[in-house]
């Protein structure tokens, strides 16, 4: 579909995604629940701080951390593989494939039109932080760390999102995928600063992390919103988070182009 | 509108026998067969022409379809649709076509319908005169006025299957790919489908293919038939030439005011059913008038029809015949 047609078409898909994330409203209360794992996290390291800081955290430092931590996730989070892995299964992407429109709009479409509902989610908690840690710790303080921060997390998600397609794309090929993207949430998980700082890593293993796409999903907006970087340090960590989104996104397509003439359409 | 030259679609599959000794072994060493679900056909369909694509399951029939509707790239061999090469996927070619399947579904679970043709309004672009003359149009032929605003969960398999129809057709396909649309569906609900199906070929000229195993929807709707049989062509004409083909013969029916000893039927024709007060002759085509003519002098018939043999038996009996042939084939090679 070219560019204007997808531009008349969006509206409507984003509408009509929307529809569907709030179809059920019990699972959505369920959804907010399973994201609270910052917040857990959030009270361990406190305790752990209790007598003295860890690095330069202290508790207050973390409090500001984990809730930032907590409103990323709400932000950044996506959820296409799961989604992919299962409608290769059940054959049903091919419904999606008969239309004039990449079914990748479709899916971006799916996770975006959630946003709404999770900012609205997100935002007391970062009310929250700036009333118990001061603004300075719990949101950016510059226009231009507000600029920043809002790249950051566009960033963050495109990474995610492109990852889940290129994982949920290798289920094309091996009929499902639904392991490795499990792989990828443990990496995430340890390697992101979803369950700590990356700064409390060792040199050598934070060098490397540095050079993976997890800090990029979470840690580095994390980092923005948290005030912990200057000008230059910033622009260079964005920098490389939107390589990482580059890289990711033509691995993702380039997958995704290849996996779908390998697709079997089982079923019907 | 479309042409089909020498289509091959080879899959290879995975092959364990039940059991964890199997389950354990499969993930160090694994058995592919090759299956041919479709082997070399060939066939051209004019515009707007209605074709019955027939063969027993596992024949081979909606691998073709998909194939025509670029969701499977053909392992081998040339397909065309409207100028397009299907596996292009290229958007002028999606616009053009859609492939509605009796057990897949388009329609969003969780929203009413209308959500749905309004998704494919925009997808489609279709202009928003033409949609609202279409749905209109869509809503008082399906009579589905009252159900595209409940959820599509909601609704029963014959509703939700209108609402299907409805929806592909939202952006006026011109060539239809049909795979058992009415499967699940009762009678009435049915004959509604085959109408509707009909009156769209005719008013909008599209050019359409079905697949099912209800004989009544393709002999409702198609004059021609594609059959195929373990992924091979084994007829392409009309179904009115398949059927004297392989059942000659006429159905004499007859009506009867008394019982009548099944001996004095059996003078007539080859009794083929014989219940209380009807009975059903088969006789040789050239033998028909004859055979009327004596049981209405013979019999006391309150009432007589002449019929074909039934589609399901004609096409039981094309697939047999296919079936043996193959098997003598198999034994006169050599090992």
């Amino acid at each position: 579909m070219n560019a204007r047609g997808l531009m008349r078409a969006l509206p409507t898909m984003l509408r009509v995604s929307f529809a569907e994330s709030v179809a059920y409203r019990a699972e959505m209360f369920v959804w907010v629940l399973s994201t609270t794992m910052p917040l857990v996290n959030m009270v361990l390291w406190m305790a752990v701080a209790k007598s003295a800081p860890v690095g330069h955290f202290g508790q207050a430092d973390f409090v500001g951390y984990f809730l930032a931590t907590f409103a990323v996730r709400q932000l950044t989070s996506a959820w296409a593989a799961w989604l992919i892995n299962w409608e290769v299964k059940q054959g049903t992407l091919a419904m999606r494939l008969l239309r004039p429109i990449s079914p990748l709009w479709g899916y971006a479409s799916d996770n975006v039109a959630g946003f709404p509902m999770r900012v609205v989610v997100a935002l007391p908690v970062v009310l929250l932080s700036i009333a118990l840690v001061g603004a300075h710790k719990a949101v950016p303080q510059h226009a231009w760390q507000w600029g920043l921060f809002l790249v950051a997390v566009l960033g963050g998600w495109a990474i995610t999102f492109l990852a889940n397609v290129a994982i949920g794309a290798l289920s094309l090929f091996l009929d499902s995928s639904q392991k490795m993207m499990e792989v990828w949430m443990v990496l995430f998980f340890v390697c992101s600063g979803y369950m700590y700082p990356v700064e409390f890593l060792p040199d050598g293993l934070r060098t490397v992390i540095d050079w993976l796409p997890f800090r990029y999903q979470m840690g580095l907006p994390v980092e923005l919103m948290t005030n912990a970087h200057d000008l230059p340090t910033a622009l260079g960590l964005v920098a490389r988070q939107w390589a990482w989104v580059l890289g990711m996104g033509a691995l993702a397509v380039g997958l995704w182009k290849q996996g779908v003439k390998c697709f079997a359409a089982f079923g019907g | 509108m479309i042409s089909v030259h020498g289509l091959r679609k080879h899959y290879k599959v995975h092959k364990r026998p039940p059991g964890l000794k199997a389950a354990l072994r499969s993930l160090f060493h694994r058995t592919y067969t090759s299956v041919k679900a479709v082997d070399g056909i060939s066939f051209d369909i004019r515009p707007g022409e209605r074709v019955g694509f027939l063969g027993p399951n596992g024949a081979g029939k909606t691998t073709t379809l998909k194939v025509l509707s670029g969701l499977l790239h053909p392992s081998e061999g040339e397909v065309r649709v409207d100028g397009h090469v299907p596996r292009l996927r290229e958007e002028a070619f999606l616009k053009k076509i859609m492939l509605v399947m009796g057990q897949k579904q388009q329609l969003l679970w969780d929203l009413p319908p209308a959500e749905t043709f309004e998704l494919n309004r925009a997808i489609y672009d279709v202009p928003t005169l033409q949609y609202k003359q279409t749905l209109d149009e869509l809503v008082g032929l399906l009579e589905i006025g009252d159900l595209i605003g409940k959820p599509t969960r909601q609704l029963s398999l014959g509703e939700r299957m209108k609402c299907e129809l409805a929806a592909a057709l939202i952006h006026r396909p011109r060539v239809l790919f049909l795979d058992e649309p009415t499967i699940g569906l009762d009678v009435s609900m049915q004959a509604t489908m085959r109408t509707f199906i009909k009156d769209y070929n005719e008013k909008y000229g599209a050019t359409l293919i079905l697949t099912s195993h209800y004989m009544d929807d393709v002999a409702a709707l198609c004059p021609r038939v594609i059959v195929i049989d373990k992924g091979l062509l084994s007829y392409d004409g009309s179904l009115e030439a398949l059927v004297q083909r392989v059942r000659p013969e006429k159905r004499v029916v007859l009506r009867l005011s008394e019982v009548v000893d099944a001996s004095r039927l059996e003078s007539l024709g080859k009794l083929v059913t014989h219940e209380a007060g009807t009975a059903v002759l088969q006789v040789k085509q050239d033998a028909v008038n004859a055979t009327i003519s004596r049981a209405l002098s013979g019999l006391p018939v309150t009432d007589l029809t002449v019929e074909n043999a039934p589609l399901e038996e004609v096409m039981s009996e094309l697939f047999a015949e296919n079936k043996a042939r193959r098997l003598q084939t198999a034994e006169s090679v050599p090992a």
